[in-house]
């Protein structure tokens, strides 16, 4: 599968704002064997003053901008033609939740996979009693974790309503559940939380899905702008595995990454300063076209 | 004091003895210099709220604790043991993490520890070491054993306090201490200074001190240390990433930082990649680091250290690098992540404290801490278990110890009370240097708890006590040297600018209106009632429509004093200590004068007081302030305000129909009746008021007088030097002082007044635009 995928940010100010700096995480992530990222451009207008390329410690793709100058408008685009493979047939190796934590516990790794990251509390997303119980009352010991997983993320499907306008991108995640309403942000942060309670590792995933259905398939929700979400780790056997609560499915070939963190404040796609006096209109495109 | 057989060591003999002669009246007149020093030099606790009535007495306790040097130097060699040690588990957490892959430390210390800043991994310190100054509290148990209680990378400072310490206590104990071998504490500053310098090397910059700001508990102890060693205190909103360098924005543009000691929290210091609720820090600041641009005194991230489950895994950390154990052992501690910990704590807890394992304020003092000693119960213990069970890996477990005592002065009776010390240390190229003293905490009572200064808890100064004579640099010649070099660098950041004129502007403001309420209530004493035209028209028009009471109008003097001793508390090290007394010192007295139920009699006689205090307040600015660009902003804060408000004044007074008696109260708020009467020998007209206060060129009441003096200011400010070219700022106050040069009396209308003083505000803008955004 390959996709070209653009994307458009811009804002504006109501006054010219300078000294701007933003880090920008839109770029599609390279996944070997899963995910070949053929072609990538970043590119602003204005130019900026300065631009420097990084990876951070997720091994997202970070650019750096600055716009030193006053402007009343700043547009990013993103543009990449990205390669899928098909997902591997699924199979489930993942052992019970009790066995999961023996297998953390000791774990001596703390690089960018690693679990370690992604059990704890992260700066968004700390444990709330009702989440916690919803996902208490949901989780069947007896079963593997990756089926709890899975039951999880459905359970938050049925559960909730997608809904553009009921929430922001600073609505803490308890608030969209006891509102049952949100977008995908929300849907992946509550998921997540409820992974967390249950000692699964679970960790939050920005990136893109195609605008249009593959023939005789359904239109999915999030695709006119970034989607996110979640990821879990089910045992050393296992490893991570990727599941879309907005859309009540598992992550296949319809969705591209661009990056991975603990919550949603490790990869936004746009994390700016500048200054400026009065108010900021932004807006988002996304168009994810399949190429062949 | 006593050694284990209960006898009175030497170095405390010949102390004991000295007070002893002293006298009780005696000694507490001595107490009493140290503590007026203390407040001479504004060094006052802050409690951590927003207003300044918070500030509290610093609380010293005048009977230093004494040390012998040879005890002195066991603690030192312990100390940098640990120092080097620190420098070894912070390069590899923040490298490539063998004491994770080796299983010295569990993942999830770091994993799941907010001190660990992921985006510093991997970035490699511009200078040698990842530490260059570190902190320890330490403590002695009964046995005289010396412990380590916490490892103090970033968060409270020790320096600046010990050197007030050491400076209020001299002067408690001046003979005594001339004679006594105590060592002195300028040699060190003098070495770690030097250090500043050699690590910033032949780099352009400058070297900064980042401070929090003055909203920040230890801000006073910043602005000393920055004015003592002469360094540049920034906070975050000062500095600007421009390609990849950190920059300073000061009058004269954005000029390079090399060196910056960082004193903002690690994770606040940079919203853009850390924390990024955080106002504190500079967006851009890591990049610097990455790039190996900006050197830091401690890596950003060092807080890391801080952490108290990290002290449960040191000591083995220290067999496996140094081949023994460490010298001056930490407090014993237990990271509850484990089964095994988890049941020595459950089984020890009647000596155990329990708290959060990230916590990075130390066990003792943190109100949070659990402690499960005496009293327990079953019920204690069932609540032990299920938070060691449910959250254990946050958790950790430390021993209570039993801290010796030091004597303190209670009711004129030396009493013991349970003390730890907090000794400051700098790596200079010779290595680790310790502070030769510290800075001791005595408990309030015989619970090791009371420490903070919140519960009552003091603080003393310690001495180091060689049986030889010691080497006696002074500390005021250091500082000598140091000012010379403060006043010969141009460096002016621009928020300092801006408070000054802001300082400048607030204090002018407060007179004006003294002088307003003031012959508000002269006319009253006088017989004239609130609702005679004149004083309606003056409430109205002058006085923004305020309550004809003298609570609501002695605000309007009072509210922009208050306004101007905040500005004057952020620019801290660059006012002088005599300037903030005087404002301190006005803004209680408006505070008394306030609280006081006057009669209107006495209204008129005790503002004048007032007045004299603040005419005296603006005579300090001008006879002893050094004529650096500093000055300049104060002095244009004050003349653009003066000029604005004597427009606005003339606008008013000089009206057709302007109630009787107008033009004499122009006069007389514009202090120049004597004058007038000199000059022009008849009524006021509204031409020769006008004449006088407004385009008279000798007249420091007048407007053009002061436009004249801002055009001089502005003509001196860097960037307007050179060339034929005029800045905006500097062709507007032309255009302004030619106006009013050139204007015949006669044609100063309202309007005209009301004219120039939009266009004294245009220039106020202009100036901003240029020097201080």
């Amino acid at each position: 599968m390959i996709y070209d995928v653009r994307l458009k940010i811009s804002h504006r100010y109501a006054n010219a704002a300078g000294n701007g700096r933003h880090i920008v995480r839109v770029v599609p992530k390279h996944i070997p064997g899963r995910q070949n990222v053929l072609a990538s451009l970043v590119s602003t207008t204005p130019d900026p003053q300065e631009r420097v390329d990084g990876i951070d410690f997720f091994a997202n793709v970070t650019t750096t901008l600055s716009h030193v100058e006053p402007h009343a408008e700043m547009v990013i685009n993103m543009a990449a033609r990205v390669q899928l493979s098909q997902p591997l047939a699924w199979l489930d190796v993942s052992p019970a939740i009790t066995d999961l934590q023996r297998q953390f516990a000791n774990c001596r790794d703390i690089g960018p996979r690693s679990p370690v990251h992604f059990v704890g509390p992260s700066p968004r997303l700390i444990a709330h009693d009702q989440i916690t119980s919803f996902a208490n009352n949901l989780s069947d010991p007896d079963k593997s974790v990756a089926e709890n997983v899975i039951r999880i993320g459905k359970a938050i499907y049925d559960t909730m309503t997608f809904d553009a306008k009921a929430t922001t991108v600073d609505t803490p995640p308890y608030e969209a559940f006891a509102n049952k309403r949100g977008v995908c942000q929300d849907f992946s942060h509550i998921m997540i939380l409820a992974l967390r309670a249950l000692g699964i590792p679970a960790g939050y995933v920005s990136g893109y899905l195609r605008t249009l259905p593959p023939e005789g398939g359904v239109r999915l929700e999030g695709a006119d702008a970034m989607h996110a979400w979640v990821c879990a780790w089910c045992g050393t056997g296992q490893g991570w595995i990727e599941y879309d609560p907005t859309n009540a499915t598992m992550v296949g070939s319809d969705h591209i990454v661009v990056g991975y963190g603990r919550d949603y404040g490790d990869v936004s796609p746009v994390i700016g300063h500048l200054r400026s006096s009065g108010s900021q209109v932004n807006d988002q495109s996304v168009d994810v076209v399949s190429v062949g | 004091m006593f050694d284990a057989q209960g006898v009175l060591k030497p170095v405390w003999s010949t102390f004991i003895d000295h007070i002893s002669k002293l006298g009780p009246e005696n000694l507490s007149s001595r107490f009493a210099r140290g503590d007026q020093y203390l407040r001479d030099a504004g060094i006052l606790y802050r409690q951590y709220d927003e207003t300044l009535s918070s500030e509290r007495e610093w609380p010293l306790s005048h009977i230093p604790v004494i040390l012998e040097e040879d005890e002195w130097a066991q603690i030192s060699a312990g100390l940098i043991e640990r120092a080097d040690l620190l420098e070894y588990v912070l390069r590899d957490v923040y490298g490539d993490n063998q004491l994770v892959s080796s299983g010295q430390l569990p993942a999830t210390l770091l994993s799941q520890n907010p001190a660990w800043l992921r985006p510093m991994v991997g970035v490699k310190p511009a200078n040698d070491y990842f530490l260059n100054s570190i902190s320890f509290e330490i403590g002695r148990g009964p046995d005289g054993k010396w412990w380590v209680i916490s490892d103090v990378v970033e968060a409270p400072s020790t320096v600046g306090f010990a050197i007030e310490n050491r400076m209020a206590m001299t002067r408690v104990f001046p003979n005594f201490f001339a004679h006594a071998n105590v060592h002195r504490l300028a040699g060190f500053f003098q070495t770690f200074q030097q250090n500043l310098f050699d690590m910033k090397g032949k780099a352009d910059g400058e070297i900064a001190l980042m401070s929090p700001g003055p909203m920040n508990q230890n801000y006073a102890e910043h602005a000393y240390i920055a004015r003592y060693l002469g360094l540049l205190l920034v906070e975050g909103e000062d500095l600007i990433v421009l390609n990849g360098r950190v920059m300073v924005r000061t009058v004269a543009g954005p000029k390079p930082i090399s060196l910056l000691w960082n004193r903002v929290t690690g994770a606040m210091s940079d919203p853009l990649e850390l924390d990024p609720t955080s106002m504190l820090g500079t967006p851009g600041l890591l990049d610097a680091l990455r790039r190996q641009s900006l050197k830091t005194l401690n890596a950003v991230g060092a807080g890391v250290l801080e952490t108290r489950a990290l002290m449960a895994f040191l000591p083995k950390i220290a067999r496996a690098h140094l081949g023994h154990k460490l010298m001056m052992p930490n407090i014993a501690t237990w990271w509850c992540g484990h089964d095994a910990e988890r049941k020595h704590v459950l089984e020890h807890r009647d000596r155990m404290m329990v708290g959060s394992a990230f916590s990075t304020v130390p066990l003792v003092a943190d109100p949070a801490t659990n402690v499960f000693t005496s009293a327990f119960n079953a019920t204690h213990a069932d609540a032990l278990a299920d938070m060691l069970r449910t959250s254990g890996r946050e958790l950790v477990g430390q021993e209570a110890i039993t801290l010796s005592t030091t004597p303190v002065c209670e009711d004129g009776k030396l009493v013991a009370r349970p003390m730890c010390i907090r000794i400051f240390m700098g790596r200079t190229r010779h290595g680790w240097k310790v502070m030769p003293g510290g800075y001791a905490r005595v408990s309030a009572g015989a619970d090791a708890k009371a420490f903070a200064m919140q519960r009552g808890g003091r603080v003393a100064d310690v001495w180091v006590v060689s049986p030889k004579p010691v080497q006696q640099p002074s500390l005021l010649t250091s500082e000598r040297d140091v000012a010379q070099r403060d006043l010969s660098s141009s460096t002016l950041p621009s928020r300092a600018a801006d408070n000054l004129f802001w300082l400048g502007r607030y204090v002018e403001r407060s007179e004006l209106n003294m002088r307003l309420v003031r012959a508000y209530y002269a006319r009253i004493v006088d017989g004239a009632a609130h609702d005679t035209p004149l004083l309606c028209y003056m409430r109205k028009g002058l006085m923004g429509h305020v309550d004809d009471d003298i609570g609501a109008m002695s605000r309007l003097y009072a509210d922009p004093l208050l306004y101007g001793l905040h500005a004057a508390s952020r620019i801290n090290d660059r006012f002088s200590t005599d300037g903030m007394m005087a404002l301190r010192a006005l803004v209680d007295q408006t505070r008394i004068l306030d609280g006081k139920s006057l009669t209107s009699d006495d209204i008129p006689r005790e503002v004048s007081v007032l007045l004299r205090g603040i005419t005296g307040f603006s005579g300090l600015v001008h006879e002893n302030m050094y004529r650096s660009d500093g000055w300049r902003f104060l002095s244009l804060g004050l003349s653009l305000e003066r000029a604005a408000n004597m427009c606005n004044l003339l606008a008013i007074l000089t009206k057709a129909d302007a109630p009787e008696g107008a033009l004499d109260l122009a006069l007389e708020i514009g202090d120049s009746v004597i004058t007038h009467r000199a000059r022009y020998a008849i009524v006021a007209q509204a031409n020769s008021v006008i004449d006088l206060l407004g385009p008279d060129d000798r007249n420091p009441r007048a407007i053009r007088y002061h436009i004249t003096r801002a055009r001089e200011h502005i003509a001196e400010l860097p960037g307007h030097a050179s060339g034929h070219n005029l800045t905006d700022a500097a062709r507007q106050s032309l255009i302004l002082e030619t106006q009013l040069a050139t204007t015949r009396p006669e044609d100063f209308t309202p309007a005209v007044f009301r004219q120039i003083q939009k266009d004294i505000w245009r220039l106020s803008d202009a100036l901003n635009d240029k020097h201080l955004v």
